[in-house]
């Protein structure tokens, strides 16, 4: 793979030097039959460092899970080598499945088919709190 | 499907619409006596409970309706391993409103989710217990005539006490409201019920440790139990658990339009003299709590088109 040139795929831009890792996990990349370049802590004229993950393969990603670890990242949609789309990241309202409530009094700990379900309640503080028993995300 | 989860689902003016059918139901008892008339309420209690269930019972025999009852988890489904979601789907074939304590949180948010009919949350473990609060609002109300301009004391357990969290959430959304929170050092308020509720809304509020000192300057004395096992060592319990308990003589220095709340069960933080005193709603409390669910009963089944 060139990480310098994806034909078909997406890269996130922009993500907080750091950072990559942790969305690789959430978003479950070791998973993909395709390659993915995560390029680490490199000099950027906005952000001083940052990170930068290119995946080569046209997949669906979870714009949720990108907005909540880091909602300043861009995603760039690539399409026969060129760019056919941008879009920037905002923290989102809701998270399925992304987040596991922790609380052992919550109907999530005894119903293991529930969904894991955390709203956004405080976005100055990203505060994420469970649907059901409105425990807060310990981040 | 409306339900009731949590005391935040209602609005003020549903809260002050419940109140007045509640005030109408107590003066004419008769003109409700046949509104649920072959309605059927389904208490689904998971966890011991003996006043909260009687009290949906007696509400909904006393609105002409019947009651279907399962008390305990080990005598329902449960105890198979049914999920609380199927549960639901399965009761709302048979009933038309659904009251339901559960030892998880959340569970009533689960049950209201699956359910063909209205759930009302009768208390999801440490979560929520909405009914208590309209008991609660509706006591106050109807003890001062109104539920603006009021200092309320809160006394005991202020950290784990759901129904103190319910209710400083819901009179805080009244004008003129300010609280005193009275606890042990062990027990204060969560620091994020004040940052989200009172210093977001701007709520004026103080904390003591005394309660003599405190009582002069209330409307309304919430009482709550302190648990032994709340505390790490016995030699704190020892120490703090008399400053708690009100006496004919500690009330002595409070005015004589006091109230006197508790959610109950007590154990020894009211002594057994103050029932006398003219000041104690507690049970009046307990009455309050029935005809609010009357009215709460009314709303939902009149909501969902079933009456």
């Amino acid at each position: 793979m060139n990480i310098d040139s994806i034909q078909n795929g997406i890269v996130i831009d922009h993500i907080t030097a750091g950072k990559a890792m942790q969305l690789y996990n959430l978003l479950h990349l070791d998973t993909l039959d395709a390659s993915v370049a995560m390029i680490m802590n490199v000099v950027s004229r906005r952000m001083g460092r940052k990170d930068i993950i290119k995946i080569d393969a046209d997949i669906p990603v979870d714009l949720d899970v990108i907005g909540y670890v880091d909602p300043g990242a861009t995603v760039n949609f690539i399409r026969d080598g060129v760019l056919t789309e941008k879009k920037n990241i905002h923290l989102p309202e809701r998270l399925v499945n992304v987040l596991r409530c922790r609380n052992p009094r919550c109907i999530t700990s005894t119903e293991q088919e529930l969904s894991h379900i955390f709203v956004l309640t405080n976005r100055e503080e990203k505060v994420y709190r469970c649907v059901y028993c409105e425990t807060k995300n310990a981040n | 499907m409306r339900s009731v989860i949590d005391i935040t689902d209602l609005s003020v003016s549903e809260i002050d619409g419940l109140m007045d059918t509640a005030v109408d139901i107590i003066a004419h008892p008769d003109d409700y006596a046949e509104t649920c008339r072959r309605k059927k309420l389904a208490t689904l209690f998971f966890e011991p409970s003996t006043r909260t269930r009687l009290s949906f019972e007696a509400a909904m025999y006393e609105l002409g309706g019947n009651v279907l009852s399962v008390t305990g988890a080990a005598t329902s489904s449960a105890a198979k391993g049914e999920s609380v979601a199927d549960t639901a789907k399965t009761v709302s074939c048979y009933a038309d409103i659904i009251a339901m304590r559960h030892p998880k949180e959340g569970a009533a948010y689960v049950a209201a989710k699956n359910a063909a009919i209205p759930v009302i949350n009768a208390g999801d473990g440490g979560h929520s217990h909405p009914t208590q609060t309209l008991a609660d609002l509706l006591t106050i109300y109807r003890e001062r005539g109104s539920l603006e301009n009021v200092t309320v004391g809160l006394c005991g357990d202020l950290k784990f006490g759901r129904t103190v969290h319910s209710l400083i959430e819901a009179m805080s959304r009244y004008s003129g409201v300010r609280f005193v929170l009275i606890s042990p050092e062990e027990l204060k308020l969560p620091s994020y019920v004040k940052k989200d509720v009172l210093q977001r809304q701007g709520i004026p509020y103080e904390q003591t440790t005394d309660l003599e000192a405190a009582l002069p300057g209330l409307d309304i004395l919430y009482m709550t139990r302190v648990q032994r096992e709340r505390f790490f060592n016995e030699e704190d319990y020892l120490r703090l658990k008399d400053s708690y308990i009100l006496t004919p003589r500690k009330l002595q220095r409070a005015g004589k339009d006091l109230r006197i709340l508790h959610p109950l069960p007590r154990v020894n933080e009211i002594s057994v003299a103050v029932d006398e005193d003219p000041r104690a709603a507690y049970f009046k409390q307990v009455m309050n709590g029935k005809y609010m669910r009357m009215a709460l009963i009314l709303m939902l089944l009149k909501e969902a088109g079933r009456l």
